[in-house]
């Protein structure tokens, strides 16, 4: 059956694993948009949190600097923001390691990547876990003060656990716009999946196949994530009123 | 403890240091037969691929290829996160107040192609009210807007999306290196083109030739490449590696 | 009830100290920046700046204004439609936000592209002057691209509607249509009005993409200049104060709209 398919579209053949067919590439460059959307979406919820944190228990300064942080990064399209971060990073730190003595350092394509969507992702994380830290009902928060709960505590057993489950839809949104994003780095000339898709059709001239094939790859990603989120709601919903049996 | 400690740090700086750290060498990320294009395994190969083997051999350096986006090249080379172009990149004047060039490495003559029998001529009667698509940030885009006033101009990211475009109809002719034009009209989709001509030479515009891009003030970095450079050229390695690509030199005058 | 709103009690003024402060050191900055840094080709882009502006603004426009009058039946056959025809919408909505905008941009202007040449009556038809130039794709794409994501929020939109509402027209005999248009449809705007300003700065933020198939935004305009000119953080700098202005007009003419709209509709 599948000789019937490449009978009948021969531009499929294209696609295979082994050279001559481009596959093994765009595989590849799947994999570096996932590692970079991974490190990406793990530097992001740092941030995050830290920004939740000092917007919801900071001083005035530090509320109103990560408001301007989260403002800024929310209004400015990220090719900008990833072409402005591409270049002034590895300048800045190479600037800085040159005035300081040292031999200029060499930041690697995926590092540059990682930092600059993680930056991107810190401001849009910063908002949901704000959010959903808000909307942990204050009786729990109250009590476990009133039962003498030092304050590490409370976050960790009962802020922590409640506000995952409210913040795992917004989350799950940020992965999928992390893993999207990730096709931006392709304007920089960074290997992912996008970029590698792009030559192969260019090489090849067959353009509707490979812009495909990099469609479905997409939507797989997209797919098996809603999945494993999915999952991880249901986890995180556990004991809570309303969950099971409604939905 | 101390000192088998210092010795054995001192010995291998002074080890990497004769070993001269990898110079990293920019080319295009965007596919640019026959000079530089990925192939199915991901291996860059082409001719300005081997020529960067050769002349970082001769001159000694270990290069590693490094392809960035053809419009952040000149940000990247600045900012350091390569050390030297090698893209087809030509030496103009524009291109001089910011980065230094090698001596060139070779130099062809910029053509215009049209689709067959469209009549344009490669000059501003020639190609009034048409469409005429160029490769952002090149010569051509600065000759294409200074000598081609009265035709539409469309830009692009990559020569390669341009020749799909003329291919499609969407423009009427694009101007680019005669080798990379021809590599494109010997090719399935470049039978619909044909090659209309040369464009009237502008040195000021269309540069001196091809060379190797590097940071100003790294001298260094340019003795060594104008020492392989021409070792390449004196010992017969350019000869050898342009043999399978192209029938005659391309050194140019 | 303790009275919890003494005199002393009102919401903070804006102005405090460190804000005050802070907007001075906000204001030296800018001034450094004008001052030193190179602004010498601002003259000579000017017209070239402003064309861009217009062009993103009105593919904005254009875009989220078609790509909302798509989502409405997205929403509505997700929400109440039967099976073959909320199915597809459903697809639709989950294919456009599985993918990136990037390739299906790509997709439909070089792919499609390359199919012209195979079919050569295309040339001959009433389409082609517009299959040929670029901005038809982009208003293509990023409509698609918007009624894709807005389609969703309107799927949720409609079906938070309080279903007392639509009883209690269906009870009083009004016909199908017209509670549609006089109750679902204005409430289910109304419920997605905030999220609707969120997604339009999203559009707003997409727009840049457009460059890349050669429609000359306010971004492909910075790209020239900074081709041209070789200077590379200055075009971007005026670049994202272009974004954050227009972002911001956009973020306050959404506040008016939800003013005007009664907030609490039972």
């Amino acid at each position: 059956m599948l000789e019937a398919l490449v009978d009948a579209f021969p531009t499929l053949a294209l696609l295979a694993y082994e050279p001559p067919g481009w596959g093994a590439n765009l595989l590849r460059g799947l994999v570096n948009s996932i590692q970079i959307a991974l490190g990406a979406y793990a530097v992001g919820l740092i941030i995050g949190t830290a920004g939740a944190f000092g917007k919801l228990n900071g001083g005035p300064v530090t509320r109103d600097l990560l408001a301007i942080y989260t403002t800024v990064v929310r209004a400015v399209p990220e090719l900008v923001l990833i072409l402005i971060l591409y270049f002034a990073v590895t300048d800045l730190v190479n600037q800085g390691m040159v005035a300081m003595g040292y031999a200029r350092v060499q930041i690697s394509g995926v590092a540059a990547g990682i930092a600059v969507l993680g930056v991107v992702q810190g401001a849009y994380s910063t908002e949901v876990i704000r959010g959903a830290i808000l909307a942990v009902p204050a009786g729990q928060l109250e009590a476990a003060r009133a039962m003498g709960m030092p304050p590490l505590k409370t976050a960790w057993r009962i802020t922590l656990p409640l506000m995952l489950s409210n913040a795992i839809p917004g989350l799950a949104n940020l992965w999928l716009i992390a893993t999207k994003d990730t096709a931006l780095l392709a304007i920089v000339g960074f290997a992912e999946l996008t970029l590698q898709t792009r030559q192969a059709a260019s090489s090849t001239k067959a353009f509707l196949t490979f812009f495909l094939a990099a469609g479905v790859l997409y939507l797989l990603i997209t797919l098996v994530s809603g999945v494993i989120f999915g999952r991880i709601e249901k986890w995180a919903r556990r004991g809570q009123r309303g969950s099971g049996a409604g939905t | 403890m101390k000192k088998t400690l210092l010795t054995t740090i001192a010995a291998l700086a002074l080890g990497t240091a004769a070993m001269a750290e990898p110079v990293k060498v920019g080319i295009a990320s965007e596919p640019y037969p026959p000079f530089a294009s990925p192939d199915a395994a991901g291996n860059w190969v082409g001719w300005e691929v081997d020529m960067i083997g050769a002349v970082c051999a001769a001159a000694e350096l270990e290069c590693v290829i490094t392809p960035v986006a053809w419009d952040g090249m000149i940000p990247s080379l600045a900012s350091g996160q390569i050390d030297a172009i090698m893209a087809s990149m030509s030496i103009t004047a524009d291109r001089m107040q910011t980065i230094d060039f090698s001596n060139k490495y070779y130099n062809t003559p910029t053509v215009v192609i049209a689709a067959k029998g469209s009549g344009i001529l490669p000059t501003d009667e020639g190609l009034a009210g048409k469409i005429i698509g160029v490769q952002v940030s090149t010569v051509h885009q600065d000759y294409a807007q200074t000598h081609f006033k009265s035709a539409q101009i469309k830009l692009y990211q990559t020569q390669d999306e341009a020749n799909q475009d003329l291919v499609a109809g969407r423009i009427d002719a694009t101007q680019a290196d005669s080798i990379a034009l021809d590599d494109f009209l010997k090719s399935d989709t470049g039978a619909c083109c044909e090659n209309v001509g040369s464009v009237a030479d502008d040195k000021d515009i269309l540069g001196l030739g091809v060379g190797v891009g590097l940071r100003k003030g790294d001298d260094a970095l340019k003795e060594k490449f104008n020492a392989g450079i021409a070792k390449v050229i004196a010992d017969g390695t350019y000869e050898k590696v342009s043999a399978p690509y192209f029938a005659s030199s391309i050194y140019g005058g | 009830m303790t009275d919890a709103t003494l005199a002393g009690d009102q919401a903070p003024k804006f102005w405090q100290t460190h804000r005050i402060i802070m907007a001075a050191i906000a204001v030296a900055l800018v001034l450094l920046c004008a001052v030193t840094l190179r602004w010498d080709w601002l003259p000579k882009y000017l017209p070239l700046i402003g064309e861009g502006i217009w062009r993103t603004l009105w593919l904005l426009a254009v875009t989220t204004f078609f790509g909302f009058l798509l989502a409405i039946p997205l929403g509505l056959a997700q929400a109440a439609g039967p099976w073959y025809l909320a199915a597809p919408a459903r697809a639709f909505c989950t294919i456009i936000r599985g993918t990136p905008l990037l390739l299906q941009l790509w997709l439909l202007y070089y792919g499609l592209g390359s199919l012209f040449p195979q079919f050569p009556a295309i040339r001959e038809s009433e389409l082609w002057p517009y299959l040929r130039q670029a901005w038809p794709y982009a208003v293509f794409a990023l409509t698609i691209s918007f009624a894709g994501y807005e389609g969703e929020v309107m799927r949720g939109a409609f079906k938070g509607v309080p279903g007392g509402q639509l009883e209690a027209a269906r009870a009083m005999g009004m016909p199908r249509l017209t509670i549609l248009r006089r109750i679902w449809l204005p409430l289910a705007i109304q419920r997605a009005l905030p999220t609707l300003g969120g997604e339009t700065v999203l559009q707003l933020k997409a727009t840049p993409l457009v460059a890349t198939i050669t429609v000359v935004d306010i971004y492909a305009v910075a790209s020239r200049v900074r081709q041209d000119t070789f200077i590379v953080y200055e075009p971007l700098l005026l670049l994202a104060v272009v974004y954050m202005v227009i972002t911001g007009i956009i973020v306050l003419a959404f506040r008016w709209f939800e003013k005007r709209v009664p907030s609490r509709v039972a």
